[in-house]
Formats: structure tokens, C-alpha cells, sequence
């Protein structure tokens, strides 16, 4: 049997310190998050379930009929297509041009600083300034483009007509401003790769084709999960680019380039339907996490685990780990 | 300084930035709803406004003098964005004294008039009928005060009429439009003659038409009639089937409308006072701009704002009193003076600053008069039932639809019977 200890009040409160202060540290973001946060998401829940009126701050509870009016509507699979369309065709061709930038940016150029801030200029533009600089060029008739195209001979494209070609121009201004900024995580992760890889590769008289396959590409991908799963969620909440793509900002008149976010948006700011805005908002919600689940699994069975840099197993580090936490609790006793 | 002491003033430190920050947001939310003690000691009233609707700052500083209230001017760069803050904090508090609300989103303010003072009795009678008509809630109250509105002409490039062979002179021109039916005709003679548009778009044609209904899409009961009304429907075969063919675009305001107007490739505009301005603008260079006081068949109204006192607001009676004042008829007309914004005060239209204005860039015509013969044609003013503006751009993306080619029209008729059967 122990002896019991007694242990004066000054000890418990350093006890007490040490064991919550961390939290408290930490308190003021969590609380800041569950007030801006938590509150309107739980909030908008609540709200998908009413008739809402905005004006009055009042509704009457409907159940489900919310959610079923948006998924009976031709407008939200159009607006659904729309947006992976337009996701597609902004993602995929904007993450290889990132890589294939960063790795430029990664070799031994001159004014390697230059470069990089250089590629981050068109994220620091405003959207809406790129959608006005980017609608002059793509107008239908008086468009810089399509005066381009009458030059080499092609006939002009109906940028406002057609619904893939409005995705491809709302997919070129998206572009337009994302590229340089996943470059530059892209090359960020690139730089912590170690030399002595690409040295070692080279003695085995790798290509620099055949390293970055099988060196950097490995390498990058943490980071290209991250950059993936963002460029996913900004690709479905995709607004701001065919918000200003006409003048009034409703995707169209056959709903060519109208989006999720967009006819949201319309249905709550336009319509004051705020009930099946709500609604619409936790349908978004679903599929975006639905598609970053997908994303994330495609990801890591098609990027190989190559470049780990430590020689030890998954279930070794584990177990290193578990061994650790042991020894920091028995020195503690 | 041990440790631990720095620990604690650390979080203090947090905890104080975080409540300051949110006591600031707290605080931002219902600055615009001040009015507190100006500078002078005198009384503050602030008066939120859109676009430009012709009070300027001599105009508020007249009002100043008169009164000794100061007036803290916001003005929103769209009536989109004042519409968002409008309905964001109507019934809540937050607005300010007195907030401009333009027709196209009058009506969705009239189901809240409850919300809003209603005008004084002696001021009833200051406006044109239908003006007052469209603000007298179901109670009998006149909630809001009337500033201007948009009585539609027919502005006509002189340069390319003469070219194309029709009469290019202001009377002669105005003969030329009594009916809808001459107004078609005259422009499928002129496309077919010049192998140009004849005007700019065919939704302001589809404007025109329905601004002549008295029914649109809602009966004043409240029941939708979109779908089995035969004006309706006749006026969407009509420009379909005429207007279409002899416009430049399917709607205004894009990029190809601007630069079209830039370039001067249309030959005829429907334009309400306001749109002048915007003629001027966008088209320095073009000379030929006149217009023509006629519109087929009578008038038509496309346009117009008012002004509301929200009734939560903490000097109703001193904003009722800006309110009155601004719509008062002779700071009406130094508004249109200003801005031309065309009075829709019965005894502005009286006013020798009114009836003598000329326009410089539309060859001196006089717009002011213009302005009064095409009010006084307005014979009915459409009923605008508070989904009004969802049908009607509903049916503008069906002409818009039909104009582009990528539907027929019966199936774009179609489509929109089915969008509309969902709302």
C-alpha cells in the first residue's frame, strides 16, 4: 500500500495549468468557429426543413419538401452537369499545368524569384476583374477571341450560346487564376525533396523524365492530395467566374453556365426562397464530400508510394510511436 | 517575468482581442441606422440611394439650410446590391432612414408595407394615378413617395434612317409608329433594304409589349395567370415572329449590346428618359441620335424608383419630412436637371425647367416635353404581383432561347410553361 500524499493547492493548480491551458489557448478559434461556423451550418439545417421568410424571420416547417422541390427541378441536374463540366475541364488541365510549371520552376533557372512571384500575379487580380477583362475577349461578336479565330481562318464560337463552350471559357478564367497558385504549392513540395535522390538517380543514369516519374512525382503526394481535394471543393462551389460571365449572372438562358453555387445563390439573393436555398446548400455539401471521398481514394492508389522517406513499415512506425508515448508516461510518473 | 504570469497575460491578451472583435462586429451591423447628433448639434438623417438618381450633394445641402438636418448620403453602385441590403435588414433595424426602392423589386417590398410609414394624407395627389396606384397597399395606406419614372419614346439614329430611305425628320419619324404592327413593319422594310438590325434587342420589344398589359402574369387577386394569358402569349409570337428577325441581340446590356452601341450598328432604341444618359455615354461619337415622341400604340412605362421611411428607423418623422421634401415637385426636377430622372409628380410637369429642356446630343430635341407627352399617354399600368420579375425573365430566356437558335419556338414556349409550373 502507498502512502496517500497530500498535495498542496498551488501543486493541483500547476497540474490543472498544465492539463487545460492548452485548450484555453486553442479556445478562442474553436469559439470563433462554432459562432461564424457552427452556428450558421446548423443554423441552415434547420432552415432547409421551412418555408422561410426572411423579411419577418419566420417559417413554417415543411419536412423533406425542401429538399425534394430541388431535386425535382431540371435546373439543379442541369446546374449539376454544368458544374462538373466546368470542374473537369478547369481541374485537370490546370493541375498538369501546375506540375509542369512548378517543375520548370524547380530547375536552375536565372531569376529564379522573378519567376515565382511572376506566376502568382493572376491569383492577386480580383475574380470580378477577371470576369470583365475575360467577357471583352470572349464576347460573342466584338470579342477579342473570336476576332482571333476569324483570323486563322475559323469560323467564330458561340461563347454565350453553346453550353461547352461557355464551360471552356469559364474554365479558361478559372485557370487563368489558379495555375500559378497550385504551381507554387506544387513547387513548394517539390524544394523539400531531397537532392541526393535526383544525384543518386543520376549515377544510375536516370533521365530527367524518368526522375520525375518516378522521384518527384512520388514525392508530391501529400501534397497533391491536398491540392486535389481544395481544387475540388473550389471546383463545386464554383461562382464567382459564370456569376460574371453575363450581366445578369443567372447562368444563361437555357441555364448554358448556371452552377450549383450559382442557382443557389439565385434561389436565396434572387427568389428570397431561403428554405430551399438551405436546402440546396446541404445537398451541395453532401456531394462535395462525397466527391472529395472518391477523389481521395483515386488519388492514392494512382499517385505510388514511392518516395517514403523512411525505411520503417507503416505498422513499425505505429508501433514506434505506441513504444514512445509509453516511455514519456513512465518518466512522467 | 516568470512563465506562467506571461501565460496568463498572453490569454488575456486573447480573450480581449476576441470579444473586441466580436463587440465590433456587433457594433458595424447597425451603424447605418444612426441617427444621432450631427456635427452642427443639429439632427442627422441618413438616405440610401442606388445608381444615380439625381440628389446631389448642393441639392442635400439645400435641404441642410431649410431644415438644419444634415444628410449622410449612401449610394449602393446597383439597385441589385441595394435590393440584397434592403430585404437583409428590413423588420430588423439597420436601414437607413430613408432608402430608395426601385419598381422592379417595389412589389416584393409592398408584401412587407407594414414594415414602412405610410405618407401623409395631404400628400396624397402629388403623383400621376398609377404611380400612387402601385404603392397604396390592400389597407388603402400610399407607403412610399414617388420619385421618377420612365415614360417610353422612340429614339432613332437620323444619319441611317435617311440612308435607308424613310423619313428622318422628328415629326415625320413619330408618324411612322402608331401600332406595333407599323413599328414591325417599318423595321422589316429597313433590315431588308440595309441588310441590318433595326433595333437593338428583342427583349425590349417584349418589355414594351408587356408594360402596355394590365394583366401580365398575376391577377391582382393573387392567382397566376402566366400560362393561359392570350396577351401573353400574343406578345411572345409577335416578337418572336417580327421582333426576333429584326434585332440586334436578344437582350441589353452585355458586352456585343455596348460595343454595338459604341459603333452605332442599330438603327432605333425604345427609350425611356433614362436611357439617355446611357445613349450619351456609351456612344460619344455617334452623331444622328434624335428621338421621335411617339411609341406604338400610346405609352408605356419601363422603370421609375421610389422612396420608403422603414418604419423602425429612429426619426421616422424627420426622414418623412427628407422623404417629402425630395419628392417634392420642384427638387424633382432639379434631380431630373441633374441626373434625368423624369418627375412623376403631376405639378412638376408644369414647370417651364421641365417643358423647355433640350438635349444637346439628341439634336437639341426636347426631352422634357417628350418626356410629358409620353407620360400622359400611359394609359394603364401593369399589374406587378410580387413574382412578376420571375415570370418575366423567365419568359425573356425563352425569346433569348429562340434568338440564339437553340430552340424552336414552341419548344422555348414549352420549356418555359414547365419552369414556370415550378415555382
Amino acid at each position: 500500500m502507498r502512502p496517500p500524499r497530500v498535495i498542496s493547492f498551488s501543486q493541483k493548480l500547476s497540474k490543472w495549468d498544465l492539463k487545460f491551458s492548452p485548450y484555453l489557448y486553442i479556445s478562442p478559434f474553436f469559439l470563433m468557429f462554432a459562432v461564424v461556423g457552427l452556428f450558421p451550418i446548423a443554423y441552415t439545417a434547420v432552415i432547409s426543413f421551412m418555408d422561410w421568410d426572411l423579411v419577418r424571420n419566420s417559417g413554417e416547417f415543411v419536412g423533406f419538401d425542401q429538399y425534394i422541390w430541388i431535386l425535382t427541378q431540371p435546373h439543379f441536374w442541369t446546374a449539376l452537369r454544368n458544374t462538373f463540366s466546368i470542374f473537369v475541364l478547369s481541374s485537370v488541365p490546370q493541375l498538369i499545368l501546375a506540375i509542369f510549371i512548378a517543375a520548370v520552376l524547380d530547375r536552375n533557372i536565372r531569376a529564379k524569384t522573378f519567376w515565382r512571384m511572376a506566376v502568382l500575379v493572376p491569383y492577386v487580380v480580383a475574380p470580378v476583374a477577371v470576369g470583365l477583362i475575360f467577357n471583352a475577349m470572349f464576347a460573342d461578336k466584338s470579342g477579342l477571341i473570336n476576332s482571333w479565330l476569324e483570323v486563322i481562318g475559323i469560323s467564330e464560337i458561340p461563347w454565350h450560346v453553346e453550353p461547352f463552350w461557355s464551360h471552356v471559357a469559364i474554365a479558361t478564367m478559372v485557370n487563368y487564376r489558379w495555375v500559378g497558385y497550385n504551381a507554387l504549392i506544387l513547387l513548394a513540395a517539390m524544394q523539400a525533396v531531397n537532392r541526393d535522390y535526383y544525384e543518386a538517380a543520376t549515377v544510375d543514369g536516370a533521365g530527367p523524365i524518368r526522375q520525375f516519374f518516378s522521384i518527384t512525382m512520388p514525392s508530391l503526394k501529400p501534397t497533391l492530395i491536398f491540392v486535389i481535394i481544395t481544387s475540388t471543393i473550389g471546383g463545386l462551389q464554383i461562382f464567382d467566374e459564370p456569376r460574371v460571365f453575363d450581366q445578369f449572372g443567372r447562368g444563361g438562358a437555357g441555364q448554358q453556365w448556371l452552377t450549383i453555387t450559382l442557382y443557389l445563390y439565385d434561389i436565396g439573393w434572387g427568389q428570397w426562397n431561403f428554405g430551399r436555398a438551405a436546402a440546396m446548400a446541404w445537398i451541395l455539401f453532401i456531394i462535395i464530400l462525397g466527391i472529395g471521398l472518391i477523389n481521395l481514394l483515386v488519388t492514392r492508389t494512382v499517385v505510388r508510394d514511392e518516395g517514403m522517406r523512411s525505411e520503417l513499415g507503416k505498422r513499425q512506425q505505429k508501433r514506434a510511436a505506441r513504444a514512445a508515448k509509453k516511455q514519456v508516461k513512465e518518466s512522467q510518473r | 517575468m516568470n512563465s506562467r504570469a506571461l501565460r496568463r497575460t498572453a490569454l488575456l491578451a486573447v480573450v480581449a482581442t476576441t470579444s473586441a472583435i466580436v463587440l465590433a462586429g456587433c457594433a458595424g451591423g447597425d451603424a447605418g441606422g444612426d441617427s444621432s447628433e450631427g456635427e452642427g448639434g443639429g439632427e442627422t438623417l441618413t438616405l440610401a440611394t442606388f445608381n444615380d438618381m439625381g440628389y446631389s450633394d448642393e441639392l442635400l445641402a439645400e435641404f441642410t439650410e431649410e431644415t438644419g438636418i444634415e444628410v449622410v448620403h449612401n449610394k449602393a453602385a446597383t439597385s441589385n446590391d441595394a435590393r440584397a441590403n434592403f430585404f437583409q435588414k428590413l423588420g430588423k433595424g439597420g436601414l437607413a432612414d430613408v432608402e430608395a426602392v426601385e419598381v422592379d423589386w417595389f412589389t416584393e417590398m409592398m408584401q412587407y408595407s407594414d414594415l414602412v410609414v405610410p405618407v401623409p394624407d395631404d400628400l396624397k395627389g402629388r403623383w400621376l394615378d398609377w404611380k400612387e396606384a402601385a404603392a397604396t397597399d390592400a389597407d388603402g395606406n400610399l407607403v412610399a413617395y414617388g420619385t421618377d419614372m420612365g415614360p417610353q419614346a422612340v429614339c432613332y439614329r437620323q444619319d441611317l434612317f435617311e440612308a435607308a430611305g424613310l423619313p428622318s425628320d422628328r415629326e415625320a419619324v413619330a408618324e411612322l409608329f402608331p401600332t406595333w404592327d407599323a413599328f414591325f413593319q417599318v423595321g422589316a422594310d429597313y433590315t431588308e433594304k440595309t441588310g441590318k438590325p433595326f433595333i437593338d434587342s428583342a427583349n425590349s420589344v417584349l418589355q414594351g409589349l408587356v408594360n402596355q398589359l394590365e394583366i401580365a402574369y398575376e391577377d391582382p387577386d393573387g392567382s397566376i395567370v402566366a400560362a393561359d394569358n392570350p396577351d401573353i402569349r400574343a406578345a411572345y409570337d409577335a416578337v418572336v415572329d417580327k421582333g426576333i428577325p429584326i434585332s440586334a441581340y436578344p437582350g441589353q446590356w452585355n458586352d456585343d449590346w455596348y460595343a454595338a452601341m459604341a459603333g452605332g450598328d442599330f438603327a432605333a432604341m425604345l427609350c425611356p428618359p433614362w436611357m439617355h444618359g446611357i445613349i450619351a455615354g456609351e456612344a460619344p461619337d455617334i452623331e444622328g441620335w434624335d428621338i421621335a415622341n411617339a411609341f406604338p400604340e400610346g405609352g408605356g412605362n419601363w422603370g421609375g424608383s421610389y422612396l420608403v421611411v422603414p418604419a423602425d428607423g429612429e426619426n421616422t418623422e424627420a426622414a418623412q419630412q427628407l422623404a417629402d421634401w425630395l419628392t417634392a415637385p420642384e427638387n424633382q426636377i432639379k434631380a431630373f436637371t441633374n441626373a434625368g430622372t423624369f418627375p412623376s409628380q403631376i405639378e412638376a410637369q408644369d414647370s417651364a425647367d421641365l417643358t423647355g429642356y433640350v438635349n444637346e446630343y439628341f439634336n437639341d430635341a426636347p426631352t422634357g416635353q417628350i418626356g410629358i407627352d409620353r407620360a400622359n399617354a400611359i394609359t394603364v399600368s401593369t399589374y406587378k404581383g410580387q413574382d412578376y420579375f420571375k415570370y418575366h425573365d423567365a419568359l425573356q430566356n425563352a425569346i433569348t432561347r429562340v434568338f440564339d437558335g437553340l430552340e424552336d419556338k414552341e419548344t422555348a414556349w414549352e420549356t418555359w410553361l414547365t419552369e414556370i409550373s415550378g415555382f
